[in-house]
């Protein structure tokens, strides 16, 4: 059977699209964690984006109020979560899940009214050129502003935790409150700075899926995969270079599977639909052995509360 | 004095309480258990069409969504009866074994059970749609429309219901076109709109001009309609959300059913029925035909609905072989509805093996 390389391009394209949610919502919680904060609401942070977004679209029409409403509920939905285990020092296990609970409830109920809308158009970059090259063009040109984003976030997330003075702060915060606060960092000021951001960029991923991946509103559109940028942050060992490739090979294996069931090929379909879970796994584990770095990136206070006397 | 005045006033709002449920209860109350929430678009959302019909005919009714298929079922439907409910619509196949289970608890509320066969006590009826007459007409278009011979199907899970479903469109599709392949992909999902669309772009990729789908979101239909070709909209019309892709849709219309019995429980009518309607009860609805479709195949397309309307033309008329080559169907002869109920294998042309 002979491979055109164009439908090769158009399978990688697939894949690029299908792990940009991944990408956001993982580069996101990384930073949140860093900070040494665990905040496992990641899915209900995906679901209240989509919902914002798509009900923005819908009501005013405009893509850009829609994006930035849908990372501002991101924003706002984690100020909760930030008010709760920072100000009020909760449990961040038990807050997190909390908070994707909570998510899900809200968002059914707003999104009752939206279900059965047809999602508006979003525009695309570059579309000029996608036929120029074979093979790279598709893959190069012609996709949403977002996606583009999502793919350059891991760099920036990479140069920014090792390059920058705030990147430093971050990490020294999520290591060793005790000491970075004794230097004079304004812990609590830190974690709630992250966990925001960390919102922003879930309820941007949300809003990809409801506005561009899927353009439409039904519950419980983000179908787990919060979970599994929750899971790809532990696995990369919080380096945001590995969540691309993880994310890459996760989205990947989904697709090429069902392109192994329309091309016939005998292998048991659960063992398929497994795959990816599988894979991935191993994967980020095989490429992330090597302890001494493990201990280097792993923040070490994660999910333990600071508390300061004054 | 005091105590006597506070126990009077407590004992007559008790009484005038007790008076109020009373009067209530006369009127006849209807009660929805679904497995998914009302906001799915597809499987549930139909159902909850199907009870504002009931609301609109003047009767009262409840829902609840989301309820698992397990012990939790049993609870929700107990207390249903428990709370005056005259007549409980189960909606899901799981729901089959609680059902039965409390309806021999309460001789008195009578319980109608979706897309299941066991009615062990006179106070359980059942009822299913015949959708795979719907995919007759679906197969007809596709093997019609196709230039590329290759139709792909996202299917979701192995069940009777869904291999019923691709083998009725694969019998409809060849007998106009002897050249179409149907790929099928199973997303192993009812509904996840990221899953679907993935499984449609991997089938639209490997050359597939037509997409059928037996899961239940849009997705599939606006991912078509970006990759320009033609597909179908699953359980209620997914026109607007592609229209041009959208060739026609087959809707589930539970409520025409749904009213007819609410209004036998209030005329004391009620008794055990085993329903399985078609397009020809109107349980099976075929949206409007999209205009890209040529005026022949219209007509034709017409014609199939009427026939298969009047029981003129069914389904699985013989000789249906199955992908071994072993005679299904005899020449002349139809699948009986003992066959179809619980029809596992693939008929010829379908190529795949069904998922263990």
């Amino acid at each position: 059977m002979i491979i055109d390389i164009n439908f090769v391009g158009l399978i990688i394209t697939s894949i690029m699209a299908s792990a940009v949610p991944l990408i956001l919502a993982s580069c996101g919680e990384l930073i949140t964690e860093r900070s040494g904060v665990l905040n496992l609401g990641v899915e209900g942070m995906m679901i209240i984006g989509a919902i914002s977004g798509f009900a923005l679209m819908t009501v005013t029409g405009s893509l850009f109020i829609a994006v930035f409403g849908a990372m501002l509920a991101g924003v706002l939905i984690s100020t909760i979560f930030a008010f709760l285990t920072q100000t009020l020092i909760t449990n961040h296990v038990a807050t997190g899940l909390a908070l994707t609970i909570f998510g899900i409830g809200i968002s059914a109920m707003i999104g009752k009214n939206f279900v059965g809308i047809p999602g508006k158009e979003f525009p695309v970059l570059f579309n000029s050129l996608k036929d120029s090259i074979p093979f790279l063009s598709p893959i190069l040109f012609g996709h949403s502003i977002v996606f583009y984003f999502a793919f350059a976030l891991p760099f920036f997330t990479n140069y920014f935790l090792k390059k920058t003075k705030i990147g430093l702060i971050v990490r020294a915060v999520g290591d060793s409150p005790e000491s970075a606060s004794n230097q004079g960092i304004n812990v609590r000021l830190v974690r709630y700075a992250c966990i925001l951001y960390g919102g922003a960029m879930c309820g941007l991923a949300g809003a990809y899926l409801s506005m561009i991946y899927t353009p439409q509103w039904i519950e419980n559109m983000t179908g787990g995969r919060g979970w599994i940028a929750l899971a790809l942050v532990v696995f990369s060992t919080w380096n945001p270079i590995k969540i691309l490739i993880g994310a890459m090979i996760f989205g990947g294996l989904t697709i090429i599977q069902f392109h192994m069931q329309a091309m016939g090929v005998r292998i048991p379909v659960q063992f398929l639909t497994a795959l990816p879970y599988i894979v991935t796994i191993v994967v980020l584990v095989v490429i992330s052995r090597d302890s001494r770095k493990i201990r280097l990136s792993t923040p070490s206070s994660l999910g333990k509360s600071f508390y300061k006397d004054n | 004095m005091h105590k006597i005045f506070i126990r009077s006033f407590v004992s007559s709002l008790v009484f005038l309480f007790t008076l109020t449920v009373a009067a209530v209860a006369k009127d006849v109350k209807a009660a929805f258990v679904y497995i998914g929430p009302t906001g799915d678009h597809g499987w549930t959302y139909q159902h909850d069409v199907g009870r504002k019909a009931v609301e609109a005919a003047g009767f009262k009714t409840t829902y609840v969504e989301g309820v698992p298929e397990s012990a939790d079922a049993e609870r929700v439907l107990r207390q249903l009866a428990n709370s005056g409910h005259d007549v409980i619509f189960t909606t899901s196949f799981g729901y089959m074994n609680p059902t039965n289970k409390v309806a021999k608890e309460f001789p008195n509320v009578k319980f109608e059970h979706a897309t299941g066969y066991k009615r062990e006590h006179p106070n359980v009826s059942t009822y299913a749609a015949r959708f795979y007459e719907g995919r007759t007409i679906l197969g007809t278009i596709a093997g019609t429309m196709t230039k590329s011979n290759v139709i792909g199907y996202v299917a979701s899970f192995p069940i009777p219901e869904v291999i019923r479903g691709i083998n009725s469109f694969t019998l409809a599709a060849q007998k106009v076109n002897p050249n179409i392949k149907t790929k099928i992909v199973w997303a192993f999902t009812w509904y996840d709109p990221g899953k679907e669309a993935e499984a449609a772009k991997a089938l639209i990729d490997q050359g597939a001009d037509v997409i059928a789908q037996h899961t239940d979101s849009t997705a599939i239909v606006q991912i078509a309609e970006k990759a320009g070709v033609y597909a179908f909209g699953q359980a209620s019309d997914m026109d607007k959300f592609a229209p041009k892709a959208v060739l026609t849709s087959v809707e589930n219309n539970w409520g025409p059913y749904y009213v007819d019995r609410v209004k036998a429980v209030a005329n004391g009518t009620w008794s055990q029925k085993d329903t399985w309607h078609g397009i020809g009860d109107g349980m099976v609805v075929i949206s409007s035909l999209d205009s890209q479709m040529p005026a022949d195949l219209q007509s034709k397309v017409k014609k199939l609905q009427a026939d298969l309307a009047s029981g003129k033309v069914h389904s699985f008329t013989g000789p249906i072989y199955d992908q071994k080559g072993n005679l299904m169907v005899a020449e002349g002869k139809t699948a009986d509805d003992g066959m179809l109920a619980g029809m596992m294998t693939y008929v010829k042309g379908v190529e795949g093996d069904i998922p263990k």
